[in-house]
């Protein structure tokens, strides 16, 4: 039977700058960091509290999983940001969404009081949206 | 030291003032906690001054202290250790001596450093960069036992070695 979650893929525009945002932003340590061929990396990220639960960083070239026509098509997708990848939990809300805006993090919810806890939302450097959410 | 910039436009609280939190509006009183903390993220390989931290964000010592440690769980000292030690794991990973990482990250003895990595990480400075070394030779003499093969077999990669990735 299924026991757990292993990996969850994000797809991003540019791997160089989504490692950096991942790691050096969000604060997220490198998992694997394993060469695929020329100009490819395996790159899988984990959240501070979860160093067996990989996030997948890949990039939407042409080639890997996508023809070149779906992959200009998922890359507009990514830049108008349509696609929520999940929901981030945090302690501190407030210490978090000052700190993420201070390093400049683009917020498209201000932290707000909900049923669950206290949700705001945030974009990646692609456009990807995640929740950021301190439960009650 | 770097200019921390204003943090403070209330003026300065007097050393042992008793502070009431909630005389500040909460975003405000979090933006200089955090400011305070993005600081040592930036400079944390020089030596700082803590209280000097403090005081630039308008606190006393006791209260920047208390402050900090309710947000992020540990002191602003231990969290200058744990940032150093964070940072010389990294640094481990790649060609630097354990010598050139302890005064990279900002310590100035390597026996108080091997004695707080030690603590921290488990093992040995020495040891930790062995093992990294080890793994980082096994990643790269044999990447697609690290890939799912749902991906790698995807990609013109070259396959000469996916026998070995097969337990």
């Amino acid at each position: 039977m299924i026991t757990r979650l292993s990996h969850v893929c994000v797809y991003v525009l540019d791997q160089a700058s989504a490692h950096d945002f991942y790691v050096n932003t969000l604060g997220f340590n490198v998992h694997t960091d394993a060469p695929m061929g020329p100009g490819m990396r395996w790159l899988t990220v984990c959240p501070p509290d979860q160093p067996d639960l990989e996030i997948t960083i890949l990039p939407i070239v042409e080639g890997m999983m996508f023809t070149k026509e779906t992959a200009e098509h998922m890359r507009n997708l990514v830049k108008k940001g349509t696609f929520g990848f999940g929901v981030f939990e945090t302690k501190d809300i407030y210490a978090t969404y000052e700190e993420l805006k201070a390093k400049g993090v683009e917020f498209k919810k201000q932290p707000t009081k909900e049923v669950y806890g206290i949700e705001a939302t945030f974009k990646d450097d692609s456009g990807n949206w995640f929740s950021l959410s301190q439960r009650v | 030291m770097a200019d921390l910039g204003i943090l403070c436009s209330k003026g300065r609280i007097a050393e042992g003032e008793q502070v009431n939190d909630e005389a500040y509006p909460k975003t405000y009183l979090y933006r200089r906690i955090v400011r305070s903390k993005l600081f040592i993220d930036d400079h944390f390989s020089e030596s700082i001054d803590l209280e000097h931290i403090a005081g630039e964000a308008c606190f006393s010592k006791f209260h920047f202290i208390r402050l900090f440690a309710r947000m992020y769980g540990k002191t602003p000292h231990q969290y200058l250790s744990c940032v150093r030690i964070e940072k010389a794991k990294l640094l481990l990973t790649e060609r630097l001596s354990v010598t050139e990482v302890c005064f990279s990250v900002g310590f100035d003895s390597l026996a108080s450093f091997t004695d707080l990595f030690k603590r921290i990480v488990g093992k040995t400075p020495s040891a930790y960069k062995a093992e990294q070394h080890q793994h980082r030779a096994e990643i790269l003499a044999m990447p697609l036992r690290y890939i799912p093969f749902c991906f790698a077999e995807k990609i013109p990669y070259e396959k000469s070695n996916f026998r070995e990735a097969i337990p």
